[in-house]
């Protein structure tokens, strides 16, 4: 699971309000080249939660992400690196999403994470 | 020679999960046959709803692959077990996808809402009783509940979220789910529709249909209908 992902899911349990963003543990990640494409990080920007991006990326060890970031910042080269590692080369192995609101566990096994309910949660 | 797609010999398989069968070549052939104007589309994400053993969208990322590098997959299916052969399969083809293991885009149609420039979806559209609908393992894959159309009426209002405005979605059908019923269906929340691909087999006609929004905005029920959007001739009822 790329932290693109993370960025994108959230809770579903029947009740939740938010939701967002499903806070990670993670206990192992792999790093995978992934081609560069500035156009397409510069048009994903405004989609991104950058506070939840940023937090992941610090789950995971990877320090280099701007705690915060504006559209500006898409003008630097170092800066799109940065961003394209993080959304895209970090890959989840084992660990879990837990849902802000209810402490649910959604389990990360070999990097698939398991987004199945039970019947009385949905 | 273009790519055409998976090496069926690379395909991971698993007792509880749906080996590609007449309907998932029925599939891509469709893609391939819309491979033109597929490569024209500038997708940025494509998402395959109930992705089985993976042989569909690792072939869609196959097609679509060498002149679109910056695509971004996504996929999902109820089965673990199907999740992980995807993996397999995606592995064995050397490209990537992103697998969420959950209903139809369950937790992840909130964020993604209106950003997939291509949906593929192979539903479970076999004519069953209801109580078989969403029972575990490789019976999720292919019962449809009432004319097979139980899990394809709650997947065609999650794709119309996903859908970005310029989105397509190509979809498998069946004679018995009624497809002219669900062209209406799509047509009512501004989609239009034509069959890509049709094809009999011993056992059942199969339809890969491909929506997309035609711009029409506030379209009045009372308008449309079957016979005026000319679907009872294509169907051959």
């Amino acid at each position: 699971m790329r932290l693109l992902t993370h960025n994108m899911l959230s809770s579903n349990v029947k009740g939740v309000v938010n939701g967002f963003p499903l806070r990670l543990e993670a206990s192992t990640w792999v790093e995978k080249e992934v081609d560069f494409n500035a156009d397409f990080l510069r048009s994903m920007f405004s989609k991104i939660d950058w506070p939840a991006l940023f937090g992941a990326a610090q789950t995971v060890g990877y320090v280099a992400l701007p705690e915060s970031a504006d559209a500006s910042m898409l003008e630097s080269e170092d800066f799109l690196k940065k961003f394209h590692h993080a959304l895209l080369e970090i890959h989840v192995e084992e660990g879990a999403l837990v849902c802000p609101e209810t402490g649910r566990r959604f389990p990360i096994n070999k990097g698939i994470p398991n987004m199945l309910l039970n019947e009385d949660e949905v | 020679m273009f790519p055409r797609g998976a090496d069926i010999r690379l395909v991971s398989g698993h007792p509880e999960v749906y080996e590609p069968c007449d309907d998932s070549f029925a599939l891509v052939d469709a893609l391939l046959a819309d491979r033109g104007n597929l490569l024209n589309h500038q997708a940025r994400f494509c998402m395959e709803i109930g992705c089985g053993s993976g042989y569909v969208i690792t072939s869609l990322a196959i097609i679509l692959g060498k002149e679109n590098s910056g695509i971004h997959y996504f996929t999902s299916d109820i089965n673990p077990n199907a999740t992980s052969v995807t993996q397999r399969t995606l592995d064995a083809h050397g490209v990537h996808a992103e697998i969420v293991n959950t209903d139809i885009a369950s937790g992840l149609q909130k964020r993604l809402v209106g950003m997939m420039d291509v949906i593929v979806v192979n539903p479970p559209y076999v004519p069953t009783p209801e109580e078989e609908v969403s029972c575990e393992g490789i019976t999720a894959s292919w019962a449809g509940g009432y004319n097979g159309r139980t899990v394809i009426d709650r997947i065609l209002p999650v794709v119309d979220e996903l859908l970005s405005d310029t989105g397509w979605l190509y979809m498998v059908t069946l004679t018995a789910n009624n497809p002219s019923e669900i062209c209406l269906v799509m047509r009512r929340k501004g989609y239009a529709s034509r069959i890509v691909l049709q094809r009999s087999t011993e056992e059942e006609s199969l339809y890969v249909i491909k929506f997309w929004r035609d711009g029409v905005d506030d379209v009045q029920d009372k308008d449309i209908t079957s016979s005026s959007l000319g679907l009872g001739s294509w169907f051959g009822k």
